[in-house]
């Protein structure tokens, strides 16, 4: 029986401390967050989304008329957003501010409004 | 009288640039004389003048303000060598036989009323990003391309047919293969539409691989950019290479940074045509030295 026991409290300590070193790791501190952005000329839709920082987004970005970009040059992030096509960006904000994001494909006489920004708070 | 004389008297401010890192040399230093049978010559840079583009707020004069930039240029005492046009003649639209209809009308109305008829074209977003430049290149011809002018070589590059700002990997290709045909310390000129660094690319003013461009050209001791898009006079340097933007024809736009959002700057009522021009780039035969002067367009102009 003793060795039994002692096996089992050696069993939950070791499960607790990989548990523990698993959450201590960069990246799984935080549960992901998942953004889907829709692009149309001349717009994002969400044109504002607020972010935690230190906690990782991954954005869907998908368009629901022809060739779009999208760019944040804050966090260095770019990527072509397409119809019919979903366009993923991971990252994880680093800072705290509002940063604005853009189209960088041509798409026509709105193309230079087609803007948003991340709200990024503590 | 030679060019830099009427200038002075005409109260004209000049800027003097040089290709290599060193500071503007002083007016008096200088003295050549452009014309024809001279070394040094002139040409004049015009820039963004978005035809077809209407808003009276923007600008209440959309068909008049080419004109009278033309119109200067007729009346300049000595005539320039060339014009060139950096990009955005026209205004953006979806309509492919609407864009062809406004770059013959902004062709038409450059051809027939420019005395000089020596013209080198560049596209602009608006022209190009559209349709990868397939009108464009129908109306204007290449898009780019090199010429070289009493000893200066000058090389167009395309940075708008992609709609992504970028030059590709085969101009690239085809600019080092240009760049390998000259020696070091000649004399390049590139003239572009956005410009090929960083300036603000929040603003969507860069280009995508516009640092590669740069790369290629940093062995040259003797390169000048003059590009256009952002309707604005700015001057910035990337080691020995000098990038200068000129003054748009249709709208003002803020300077980089200065404003959260880049938005077109109203018609100022009490100063018409404020902040619209074109500049004169004039090359020195002796040294490597080039002289920029701005033109303001005004009410009375033209």
């Amino acid at each position: 029986m003793r060795c039994g026991q002692g096996w089992f409290f050696l069993q939950s300590a070791v499960f607790a401390v990989l548990t523990l070193s698993l959450f201590s790791l960069p990246g799984l501190a935080a549960p992901e967050q998942v953004i889907q952005i829709k692009a149309k000329r001349f717009e994002y839709m969400p044109n504002e989304i607020t972010l935690k920082k230190g906690v990782p987004v991954v954005l869907e970005l998908t368009s629901l008329d022809r060739l779009h970009g999208f760019n944040c040059p804050a966090f260095k992030i770019r990527g072509d957003v397409r119809p019919n096509q979903v366009t993923k960006i991971s990252f994880t904000p680093d800072k705290v501010g509002t940063f604005e994001f853009h189209c960088d494909n041509f798409c026509g006489s709105g193309h230079e409004g087609m803007t948003g920004k991340f709200i990024v708070t503590e | 009288m030679d060019r830099r004389e009427f200038l002075k008297m005409a109260g004209v401010s000049l800027v003097f640039v040089s290709g290599l890192p060193r500071l503007a040399g002083a007016a008096e230093k200088l003295g050549g004389k452009a014309g024809p049978g001279s070394h040094d010559f002139y040409f004049v840079q015009l820039s963004d003048p978005h035809w077809g583009f209407n808003n009276p707020k923007i600008n209440p004069d959309p068909t008049g303000t080419l004109p009278k930039a033309i119109e200067l240029v007729n009346n300049l005492s000595i005539k320039p060598d060339f014009v060139v046009f950096t990009g955005d003649l026209t205004q953006t639209t979806d309509d492919d036989k609407e864009r062809r209809k406004r770059m013959e009308e902004v062709k038409k109305t450059i051809v027939g009323q420019l005395k000089n008829k020596n013209i080198k074209y560049l596209p602009g977003e608006h022209d190009a990003a559209l349709d990868n430049g397939k009108a464009f290149h129908e109306i204007f011809g290449k898009s780019t391309y090199t010429f070289t002018h009493k000893g200066v070589h000058f090389i167009a590059l395309d940075n708008v047919s992609d709609p992504g700002g970028a030059l590709g990997d085969a101009q690239l290709q085809w600019l080092s293969q240009q760049l390998k045909k000259l020696k070091k310390d000649d004399r390049i000129v590139v003239l572009t539409h956005r410009p090929l660094f960083d300036l603000m690319p929040e603003w969507d003013w860069a280009t995508r691989d516009g640092a590669k461009a740069i790369d290629l050209l940093m062995p040259y001791t003797n390169v000048i950019v003059f590009y256009g898009h952002i309707h604005q006079e700015n001057h910035h340097n990337t080691d020995h290479i000098a990038h200068h933007s000129a003054h748009g024809l249709m709208w003002n736009l803020p300077a980089p940074g200065s404003v959260p959002k880049k938005v077109m700057i109203p018609w100022d009522e009490a100063a018409p045509y404020k902040g619209l021009g074109f500049r004169s780039v004039e090359a020195q035969y002796a040294k490597p030295d080039y002289v920029i002067t701005e033109y303001p367009i005004n009410k009375t102009s033209g």
